[in-house]
C-alpha cells in the first residue's frame, strides 16, 4: 500500500513531472511527507525512493542534510527563535530564554502535551524586524515576551495567531509540515514541457526565429527535438 | 480585455514604513525594484498588470535575444547576491552549441543581516517571474527553476499563486505572449541550509543531493551546471532588475548610481539604529554615514549612542568602524577598503555591544552551517566557536587569541604568524581572503575574528584575564591577585 494519501500521491506525481530528472523532486517530496504526518517516517522515505528511482538510504542521505526535515515526531507547532547577530543585538537571546522558561523546555525539546517544539535557529531573514521568531515558519516581527505569550494563548484557544504576525500573512496557521498553503499547478494546455539534459537538442526555436514571432504550426511544440 | 482597476497605494506611516511590507521604508529616491511595494495587493496579477508588469518582457520579445543580452551587459547589472559579478558577463560564459541550458533563480537568502529577496518574493513575485523570463529569452534557457528558501512559507505561497495566474494569463509556459518563446518555471524550495546559497551547492540541492559545493574548476555553472548542462544562477534581486532595464533601457539604468556600480540596491540596515529597515538606495552616491545617520534613512544610532562597529555587507564581510563611514555604497570602493558590499546587509553595533559575544555569534553561525566537505572549515569553524565560547565564559587562556588566528590561517592563509606580533600586522590580512576550502564559507568565519581583534583586542584580553568582573565558575579571585 502506498504511503501517500490519494490526493498527495497525485501531487507527488505532478511535482515529479516538473523536473527533468525525478531525483530533483526528493526535497519537495520530503516536504510533502512532512506535511502529511508532521515528520518524515521510514515508510515515507521508502515510498519517495520508489517514486524517484533511488534507494531509501539515498533519500535519508539527502534529507538528513537539511535541518527542516524531522525524522522524529515534533510538536504541532515548531517555534523557531532567531538569535543571530541582528536579533542578538536587540534581545533575541532573552526572547529565547523567555520561550524556554514559559514552555518549560530547552531549545530542541518538545512540551509534554505535544503542542510546541522549540528551536534556536540561524538567521530567518527578518533582520530589520529583530528580534523575530517564527511558528511553523510564519513570522512574528519585533517580538517580545508578550507577543510570544499571546501567540501561545491563541494556539491553546484554537485561534490563529497570524493577525499578530508579519503583516500580509493571514488565515489559518497550519500544523507543522505545511509550508505554502497553495501549490503550483501547471495546466496541461499551458505546459512548455520539461527539457531533459539527455536530449542533446538544438537551440530553442525562439533563438532561430528572431525576434520572437507568432508561432507557426511547425514550431508550436517548442521543445520537441527535431528528429 | 477588461480595463485594469487602479491599485490604491498605501501611505507609509509616520516613520516611513509601508504598513504591509514589513521593514520596507519608503524613503525618497528612485525606486527601480521596490516601486510596487506601496500597493497593498502588489503581489496579485491585477495590481502588477495595472502598474506595468510584463511590459519589460514584451519589450524584450520585440527584440532579438542577442539584443536583450547586449542591453543587460551595457547596463552593467552587478550581481546582488554577494560577489557582485556583472550578470551580463556571467551570461556570456555559456558555451556555444551546448543545449539545453537552464536558469536557476537563487532565492535561498540566509546570510545574517540580509533581508531583501524575501521582500521581493513576497511583495512582487511577478517582477521576479518577468525577470526570469527575460533571462530565459535572452540566452535560450529552456527551463527555469525558482529556488526559494524553505523557511519562507509566505514567499512560496505568493510565488505559487503568481505563477498559477501568470500561466493562466499566458505569460509563462507555452507560447508566451503568443510568440514562439516557451518556457516553464518550476517552483522549488529548499529545506534549511545556508550553504545552498552557494551556486554549485544550490545545483546539487536541486538535483536532489546533499547541498555541498562542487569542486572548482569549472568556476561557473554557466559552463557545467545543473545535470551537467550550462546553467545560469542569478540572485532574485539581480533578476528583479531586468524588467526595469528592458523597459527603460541600459542608458537610463546607468543614469542611476555610479559608473562602476549603476542602478539602485536594496540595503537592509539592522541593529542599533533608530529606524532599521530595508531601503532602496542609489549606489555610489550614498555613503554609509548617510545611510546610518541620514534623516531619509536610519536617523542615527538609538538613544544617541556611539557607533562601535558595523558589518558592511553581511556576516561574511570584515567589519568597518567609524573611519569608514564616509565610504560610498559602491562595490569597488568598499572592496578597496578591505571589505565587501556583499548582500547589502548592514548591521550596526553601538558602544554597549559586547564584541566578543557578537563575534562568537557570527562565528557560531558559520560553525553550524559548515557543510563538512572541507576539513579546514568543518574542524576550524567549530574550534573557533569553542575557543570564543570559553573566552566569553571566563575560561580563556592567554594563548587563545593567537590560537584563533592560527586556526583562521588554516582556513584562510594570511594573518598568522605575523598577526601574533600586534594589531598592525592584522592589517595585512588579505581581502578577498585566500582559501584552503572549496567555497568561501570557511574563510568568512575568520573575518569577524580578525576584525574584532584588530580593533578590540583589549576587550578579549580583559575577558581572559578576568579584570572586569566577568563571572567565572571557579572560586572568586581575591583582590590584588595577579591577573
Amino acid at each position: 500500500m502506498s504511503y501517500f494519501t490519494e490526493a498527495n500521491a497525485r501531487t507527488a506525481a505532478e511535482v515529479i513531472a516538473r523536473y527533468p530528472r525525478p531525483r530533483s523532486a526528493v526535497i519537495p517530496l520530503l516536504h510533502l511527507a512532512q506535511e502529511q504526518e508532521g515528520w518524515v517516517t521510514r515508510d515515507a522515505m521508502v515510498e519517495i525512493a520508489d517514486l524517484t528511482g533511488i534507494t531509501p538510504a539515498e533519500v535519508l542521505g539527502t534529507g538528513s542534510f537539511y535541518e527542516m526535515f524531522r525524522f522524529h515526531p515534533v510538536g504541532r507547532y515548531l517555534v523557531n527563535v532567531c538569535t543571530n547577530i541582528s536579533c542578538q543585538l536587540l534581545g533575541g537571546e532573552e526572547l529565547l530564554h523567555h520561550v524556554e522558561e514559559s514552555l518549560g523546555v530547552h531549545a530542541g525539546g518538545t512540551t509534554d502535551d505535544g503542542m510546541f517544539t522549540v528551536e534556536e535557529v540561524e538567521c530567518v531573514t527578518a533582520c530589520t524586524e529583530a528580534p523575530c521568531f517564527t511558528v511553523n515558519y510564519r513570522y512574528f516581527h519585533r517580538a517580545d515576551s508578550d507577543t510570544f505569550d499571546a501567540v501561545v494563548a491563541d494556539l491553546y484557544a484554537g485561534r490563529s495567531p497570524l493577525a499578530r504576525g508579519a503583516q500580509g500573512d493571514h488565515g489559518n496557521l497550519p500544523a507543522h509540515g505545511t509550508l505554502g498553503r497553495l501549490r503550483q499547478h501547471i495546466p496541461d494546455d499551458r505546459r512548455a514541457g520539461v527539457v531533459p539534459p539527455e536530449e542533446a537538442g538544438e537551440e530553442p526555436v525562439w533563438l532561430r526565429t528572431t525576434p520572437a514571432t507568432a508561432p507557426s504550426a511547425a514550431t508550436s511544440t517548442t521543445h520537441a527535438p527535431d528528429a | 480585455m477588461l480595463p485594469m482597476p487602479e491599485p490604491t497605494a498605501v501611505h507609509p506611516d509616520d516613520m516611513g514604513y509601508v504598513p504591509h511590507a514589513a521593514g520596507f521604508v519608503a524613503n525618497e529616491g528612485p525606486k527601480l525594484v521596490s516601486g510596487r511595494f506601496p500597493y497593498e495587493d502588489s503581489y496579485t496579477l491585477e495590481c502588477a498588470l495595472a502598474t506595468g508588469a510584463y511590459t519589460g518582457l514584451r519589450a524584450a520579445l520585440g527584440r532579438t535575444p542577442d539584443d536583450v543580452h547586449t542591453e543587460v551587459r551595457d547596463a552593467t547589472l552587478l550581481g546582488r547576491a554577494g560577489a557582485g559579478f556583472p550578470a551580463g558577463v556571467k551570461w556570456g560564459f555559456c558555451p556555444e552549441g551546448v543545449w539545453p541550458r537552464y536558469l536557476v533563480a537563487n532565492g535561498d537568502e540566509s546570510e545574517p543581516g540580509t533581508y531583501k529577496d524575501r521582500l521581493l518574493m513576497e511583495r512582487d513575485p511577478h517582477q521576479l517571474i518577468e525577470g526570469c523570463l527575460i533571462a530565459c529569452y535572452a540566452l535560450g534557457l529552456s527551463q527555469c527553476f525558482l529556488y526559494v528558501r524553505g523557511e519562507m512559507a509566505l514567499a512560496q505561497e505568493r510565488l505559487a499563486a503568481a505563477l498559477n495566474d501568470a500561466y493562466a494569463a499566458g505569460y509563462v509556459g507555452r507560447n508566451i505572449c503568443d510568440t514562439d518563446f516557451s518556457v516553464d518555471i518550476t517552483l522549488h524550495w529548499g529545506a534549511g541550509a545556508y550553504i545552498v546559497g552557494e551556486e554549485t551547492a544550490l545545483i546539487e540541492s536541486l538535483e536532489g543531493n546533499r547541498g555541498v559545493p562542487r569542486l572548482k574548476p569549472p568556476y561557473f555553472p554557466a559552463v557545467i551546471g545543473l545535470y551537467g548542462k550550462p546553467t545560469i544562477v542569478n540572485n532574485v534581486e539581480t533578476l528583479a532588475n531586468l524588467p526595469w532595464i528592458l523597459e527603460h533601457g541600459a542608458v537610463a539604468y546607468r543614469g542611476f548610481g555610479s559608473e562602476a556600480s549603476p542602478g539602485t540596491r536594496l540595503f537592509a540596515v539592522s541593529g542599533h539604529v533608530v529606524r532599521p529597515g530595508v531601503y532602496e538606495v542609489e549606489q555610489g552616491v550614498t555613503t554609509y554615514r548617510d545611510l546610518i545617520y541620514g534623516l531619509n534613512f536610519c536617523r542615527g544610532i538609538r538613544d544617541g549612542n556611539d557607533l562601535k562597529a558595523f558589518i558592511p555587507g553581511g556576516a561574511s564581510a570584515p567589519w568597518f568602524f567609524e573611519e569608514q563611514l564616509d565610504l560610498p555604497l559602491e562595490a569597488r570602493d568598499v572592496g578597496a577598503a578591505g571589505s565587501m558590499l556583499g548582500s547589502g546587509a548592514i548591521v550596526v553595533m553601538d558602544h554597549t555591544t559586547d564584541v566578543v559575544k557578537a563575534c562568537l555569534r557570527v562565528v557560531r553561525f558559520f560553525a553550524r552551517e559548515s557543510c563538512g566537505k572541507c576539513s579546514p572549515c568543518r574542524e576550524g569553524t567549530s574550534w573557533e566557536e569553542k575557543i570564543l565560547e570559553r573566552i566569553l565564559d571566563g575560561h580563556g587562556r592567554p594563548s587563545d587569541l593567537d590560537l584563533l588566528l592560527d586556526i583562521g590561517d588554516n582556513i584562510s592563509p594570511g594573518p598568522y604568524p605575523v598577526a601574533a606580533h600586534g594589531a598592525a600586522a592584522l592589517d595585512a590580512v588579505p581581502f578577498p581572503p585566500h582559501q584552503t576550502t572549496i567555497c568561501p564559507l570557511g574563510p568568512s568565519s575568520v573575518a569577524p575574528i580578525t576584525s574584532a581583534l584588530r580593533r578590540f583586542r583589549s576587550e578579549f584580553e580583559a575577558k581572559i584575564t578576568r579584570r572586569d568582573g566577568i563571572p567565572v565558575q571557579s572560586a572568586p579571585v581575591a583582590d590584588g591577585a595577579p591577573a
